[in-house]
């Protein structure tokens, strides 16, 4: 005869932290705590939103992109971004919640995307900006998640990170050249730092204390570093990176500490609240524009299921 | 300008305009792995433009970069084809135009694989891999569009009633072409149109579509009279290169 282990929610929680605390993965068919999956739900497919959302500011300037190199690259970097799109969704939809939920809540704003995408691409410099300090941002973010808990998404990140550094790499490049270039080419890479460098730190979120989703977030190991933390190494790497090529930080009040480190103004909050509140510049813009293509596409994706044909 | 390096751009402006167009569509895809696809089309049609430009620089002589064919040239001096630069319209049009310019890309590199100029060889031996795909891709598109929804099939009829009379296009022999067609190293346009009007009666054949009678056709293109479509194209796709012109980027 059969015999039947019943397992108390108790034991099974007890089961699922001795896990997280010996540095095993979590994977879609464990249990875990409903809170644990909900969070990933949400952490998730907003990582996956952003991705996809962030293809409109760059896919802005593919046509307008000024070398055939550049445009190449461009294209190819925002090709990425999709396909990091694709990777998230799938490791979301191991939760249990399908794309098309996924894009829904986005279109009701029951889901978010990183706030930064709401700010306007203005010039070809804005190109050198977002791939220099936004994907600088998200991978100094990114790195830390390659240890998270929930395997899929540790995966994916491991994916993402190859190939963020090298859109790094690729706007520090445009950045480099229009610095080497001429008074106007330096005051466009000027003026885009001076316009995305804030935007950029506040990628990583409020600061620790009022991040209500911090703290069980770090106890089951789906992040690994505080915001703060995170925000603290990307400015200390950046700065020189600025320097060298003789760009300036907007904040007069920037000091180099002996251990390398640096002191530097607050992020205005105000705005950041704004902005993730929904009154950014481009926020309406931008969902404006997923729904309208979203919905135009239709027709399509329902004759591709109507024909039968994969 | 030599009537080889003509040759050489008609088959680079091609790309270049087309994928710029398709560029034109990056995040506005029915799908994301759609919409990928397009960009990914789009990323390969450059690369081959750019490697034809470097080429047409090179055999000039006239210290000028491959860039300059894109980003310096005037709407009349360029030679692509009228099709490529009509704008993306739905997924139709967009797939449409793309089906006709794959079925013609396919045949012509396969011929151009024996052409008796080293590069032109060479190019059409790497591009034709591309091709192959591309053509796939836009001939399975046209198979579900056709068998997908009552809607789908009425706005594709649509494109191609629209389009259709662009096609001729690419079999108009020019001077140039039939210049390097007498010398073994372009393509005999007669003998590939036989092989595009097969493969488009196949497809149409198992999508349930129908070739449009009227026969009337536009064109142009090819010896630097366009649409107004192109100077669109180029105000937008040159405008950093022209504001700035001692820049380099």
């Amino acid at each position: 005869m059969m015999k039947t282990v019943l397992t108390s929610p108790e034991e099974l929680l007890k089961e699922f932290e001795e896990k997280i605390n010996s540095e095993q993965k979590i994977e879609p068919l464990d249990w875990m705590p409903e809170e644990y999956r909900n969070h990933l739900i949400r952490q998730i497919s907003q990582h996956a939103h952003s991705e996809v959302i962030g293809m409109q500011p760059e896919g802005n300037w593919i046509t307008r992109a000024p070398s055939l190199r550049s445009k190449k690259i461009l294209l190819a970097k925002i090709q990425d971004e999709g396909g990091h799109g694709l990777y998230l969704y799938s490791a979301a939809e191991t939760l249990g919640v399908s794309r098309d939920q996924f894009i829904q809540w986005l279109h009701k704003g029951k889901a978010k995307y990183a706030s930064v995408f709401n700010y306007p691409a203005l010039t070809w410099a804005d190109m050198g900006a977002i791939g220099w300090l936004v994907d600088g941002a998200a991978i100094t973010n990114q790195v830390s998640l390659q240890r998270t808990s929930y395997g899929p998404y540790s995966r994916a990140m491991v994916r993402i990170c190859k190939e963020e550094s090298f859109h790094q790499r690729q706007g520090y490049e445009i950045m480099w050249k229009m610095m080497q270039g001429t008074k106007d080419q330096q005051e466009m890479a000027q003026d885009a730092l001076n316009r995305w460098w804030w935007p950029s730190l506040m990628m990583f979120g409020p600061h620790d204390g009022d991040s209500p989703q911090s703290a069980n977030a770090m106890k089951w190991k789906i992040k690994r570093e505080t915001n703060d933390n995170l925000r603290d190494k990307f400015i200390n790497k950046t700065i020189p990176q600025a320097e060298l090529i003789g760009l300036k930080i907007p904040d007069s009040k920037l000091e180099l500490q002996e251990d390398g480190t640096y002191i530097h103004s607050d992020i205005n909050w105000e705005e950041f609240w704004k902005v993730v509140n929904g009154d950014g510049p481009c926020n309406e813009q931008r969902l404006e524009h997923h729904i309208k293509f979203h919905n135009e596409g239709e027709w399509v994706r329902e004759a591709a299921i109507k024909s039968g044909l994969k | 300008m030599e009537t080889k390096l003509k040759y050489y751009l008609q088959i680079a402006d091609n790309a270049l305009i087309l994928s710029h167009r398709l560029s034109e569509n990056c995040s506005k895809g029915p799908f994301l792995e759609e919409d990928l696809a397009t960009t990914n089309v789009a990323l390969d049609l450059i690369g081959c433009a750019e490697s034809i430009y470097e080429e047409v620089a090179l055999q000039e002589g006239k210290g000028k970069l491959g860039d300059y064919f894109a980003y310096r040239r005037k709407e009349n001096e360029f030679l692509n084809v009228i099709l490529v630069e009509q704008p993306n319209g739905d997924f139709a049009h967009l797939m449409v135009r793309q089906f006709f310019i794959d079925v013609f890309h396919f045949y012509f590199f396969t011929e151009l694989m024996n052409s008796m100029d080293d590069f032109l060889k060479g190019l059409a031996h790497k591009t034709i891999k591309e091709v192959t795909y591309h053509l796939k891709r836009s001939s399975e598109w046209m198979v579900r569009l056709g068998k997908g929804t009552e809607e789908s099939k009425h706005r594709t009829q649509v494109a191609i009633n629209k389009f259709w009379k662009y096609t001729h296009e690419f079999f108009i022999e020019n001077i140039v072409d039939k210049a390097m067609l007498d010398n073994e190293m372009g393509v005999d346009l007669a003998k590939i149109q036989k092989d595009w009007k097969l493969k488009v009666d196949e497809i149409f054949y198992l999508a349930h579509f129908s070739i449009p009678s009227n026969d009337f056709s536009i064109k142009g293109g090819k010896d630097g009279v366009h649409s107004e479509n192109l100077g669109y194209i180029l105000c937008e796709m040159q405008f950093l290169p022209s504001k700035y012109p001692d820049a380099i980027w």
